[in-house]
């Protein structure tokens, strides 16, 4: 997956964009958010485009979630711009993002606890049938489509009737993994999906993000981990203190810059000589997240 | 958040056909203690114990025309808390509701008979009224993110005084003129305070009307979209708007259904008694919240259903009656209502912690 996508992305970065085909879905440009005096965000740009997977990486409070929640129209920017189709807008409910088929998963999952699982992964997107006096929930489907698409992901659950609240972590954001993937027609938003996931679900993740650019998704993709990121993405970003520290192809990067780049370079480097030097490892072999929690 | 309360009842699942994989380590509860962890089946044997206590304790209620009356009294007290309960299952509460059917019913008794039009002219304005008095309501939480108990206090106070003074102002009067004998009354009676025979025995329409209703809501909270947002915006707002749900649009139409309710049961006392008393209707809110309350609506939102807050109200009109046939001071029947309250919340929390224990 790597040289081809790489060829093909590699020269669309200056601003003329042709008129057809690759014109970025969603864009920001020179994007900003402030939460009254706190300037979470400040001169951002962004461009997802069809089949393309864009990372966004960076420390926590770095500020990704707040540009995520501004293309899911939760927040709404304070400067710059932001175009989905070439068209500048500001939506002011995540309907309007649903509507132009821009799907969320939120690092909070946005789940109704006490509501069953079935409920929950239509919330706001329900199927019905009848006409309009009668119009009513089409139960019997809801629940088999929810079932289908759950167990796509490994997910088996015996009741889909259970308050979604009883189901463990990582079940639940599978949950918002599922019905995101199911409903994002053009982009998929991802906040930290694989955060509280079991290897095997993480795996099921990246496949799905990975099968989601294949059938044309612009997808954003947001992690701490870089392995995992460099596994799926096209395009990296990576956010310090609310502005962008660094944008580049995946042709122009490799996972060492990459990874120097989110732990602050010099620091991870010292990091690596101590831990070499206690446990005698590979200096040359990056551990990941996942190892070093494992110390 | 409690998990012991389940928001979505009544809905059985089909049974997963074929060898399909199974997670396989649900075990089945016995299918009893199922039952009694959902708060309206709890409610439904409150209310049959207090019915065969009454059945005992005062020989009169045996009677047809006793039984048709205290469903009359369950009606009023009911078919406002319908629209009350799925309020507070959409995560608010209203406690200018009991002032608000007095305001109802003495629009449309004034606006007809100082103007003398025709009295449907008055019950539609009044409709319009309680429809405003509701938006106004919920436009104000929802704009202001301020507690419903807060801006609902307000207009309690604010209508309890307009009641008085605007009725004083019109008529010169604490009550509002007999509009009995004007056009439409008796057309307009026969919708909202007639009564119909059966085998003997007169029956208000307000009790069809209250099922009527009940069951319109049940079907609306567990079948449409709609009552999958009440449910949503009560039980996380903000996950529900995240999701693409109509917060704003959902909880300011809960609050102009109690606005409907209001009118309806303002309609049914104007129809009724022909005239209406300003200062009436205080206190009623608490009747109606402690109905839906009883009746398994989570007082925090995002569960509960329509069924129960029926029989919730039967429980008062039981009691409200019951102690008339008793032959006991009626004064006594707000401290029973007390302890049915107390009683109904504490059993309903025993049950589900013993049904649900995990
Ligand atoms: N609703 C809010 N009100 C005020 N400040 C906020 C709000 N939301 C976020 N912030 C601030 O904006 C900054 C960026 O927050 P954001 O949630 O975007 O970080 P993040 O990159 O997603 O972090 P993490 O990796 O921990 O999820 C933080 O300093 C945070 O305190
Ligand atoms: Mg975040």
């Amino acid at each position: 997956m790597t040289g081809k996508e790489a060829n093909t992305h590699g020269a669309i970065l200056q601003d003329t964009e042709p008129e057809d085909g690759d014109r970025p879905t969603v864009q920001l440009r020179n994007a900003g958010k402030a939460y009254g005096n706190i300037r979470a965000l400040h001169g951002v740009d962004l461009a997802v485009r069809p089949g393309q997977v864009t990372c966004v990486l960076g420390d926590n409070g770095a500020g990704k979630s707040t540009l995520i929640k501004i293309i899911s129209g939760l927040h709404q920017h304070t400067e710059g711009e932001f175009l989905v189709d070439g068209e500048p807008v500001h939506f002011t409910t995540p309907r309007q993002a649903l509507d132009r088929g821009i799907a969320t998963v939120y690092q909070d999952l946005a789940v109704v606890p006490l509501m069953p699982v079935w409920r929950n992964f239509f919330l706001g997107s329900e199927m019905t049938k009848g006409p309009w006096p009668f119009r009513r929930l089409d139960i019997e489907k809801m629940k088999k489509t929810a079932d289908e698409e759950l167990r796509n992901m490994g997910i088996v659950l015996d009741n889909l009737d259970q308050p979604i609240g009883t189901l463990s972590g990582g079940q639940r954001q599978c949950v918002a993994i599922a019905r995101a993937v199911y409903f994002g027609a053009r982009v998929l938003i991802l906040d930290e999906p694989t955060a509280a996931l079991g290897v095997k679900q993480s795996g099921v993740v990246l496949k799905y993000v990975a099968a989601a650019r294949e059938r044309g998704l612009g997808v954003i993709f947001i992690t701490h981990n870089p392995h995992h990121a460099y596994m799926v993405g096209d395009h990296f970003s990576v956010l310090r203190l609310g502005t962008m520290e660094l944008s580049a192809e995946r042709s122009e990067i490799t996972l060492e810059e990459l990874t120097n780049h989110m732990a602050g370079g010099t620091e991870l480097a010292a990091l690596k000589h101590e831990l070499s030097q206690v446990r005698g490892l590979d200096v040359d072999e990056l551990p990941d997240a996942r190892d070093l929690t494992a110390l | 958040m409690s998990m012991t309360q389940h928001a979505e009842p009544a809905v059985t699942s089909p049974p997963a056909p074929g060898p399909k994989e199974v997670d396989g380590r649900t075990v089945e509860r016995p299918q009893v203690l199922r039952l009694l962890a959902r708060p309206e089946v709890g409610v439904f044997l409150g209310a049959a114990a207090v019915y065969v206590f009454f059945l005992i304790a005062a020989p009169p209620v045996r009677e047809g025309a006793s039984m048709a009356n205290i469903l009359y009294g369950s009606s009023t007290i009911g078919i406002m808390a319908l629209p009350v309960a799925l309020l507070m299952i959409g995560g608010e509460f209203d406690l200018s509701a009991g002032v608000a059917v007095i305001t109802s019913a003495l629009t449309a008794a004034m606006l007809s008979y100082q103007l003398t039009m025709n009295v449907w002219v008055g019950v539609i304005a009044a409709l319009v009224v309680s429809l405003a008095i509701g938006f106004l309501n919920g436009w104000l939480v929802v704009k202001t993110g301020l507690p419903s108990f807060l801006i609902t206090l307000g207009s309690f106070l604010i209508l309890q005084g307009v009641n008085l003074a605007v009725t004083k102002l019109v008529t010169g009067n604490v009550a509002t003129d007999d509009i009995s004998t004007m056009d439409g009354f008796s057309q307009a009676k026969k919708v909202f305070a007639s009564s119909f025979d059966v085998g003997g025995v007169q029956v208000k329409i307000t009790i069809v009307w209250w099922l009527v209703f009940a069951a319109i809501a049940t079907w609306v909270l567990l079948r449409t979209k709609y009552g999958n947002w009440i449910f949503a915006v009560g039980g996380n707002k903000d996950s529900a708007r995240a999701v693409g749900v109509p917060v704003a649009f959902t909880k300011i139409s809960l609050f102009m259904l109690v606005g409907f309710g209001a009118w309806f049961i303002g309609m049914h006392q104007l129809f009724s008694f022909n005239t209406v008393q300003s200062g009436e209707g205080v206190g009623q809110e608490l009747i109606f919240i402690s109905a839906a309350v009883i009746g398994g609506c989570l007082l925090t939102g995002g569960a509960g259903s329509a069924i129960g807050p029926v029989f919730g109200a039967f429980m008062f009109g039981m009691v409200q009656q019951g102690i008339v046939y008793a032959g006991w001071n009626p004064d006594w029947f707000k401290a029973f209502l007390g302890v049915m309250l107390l009683g109904a919340v504490l059993i309903n929390l025993w049950v589900q912690r013993t049904a649900t224990r995990r």
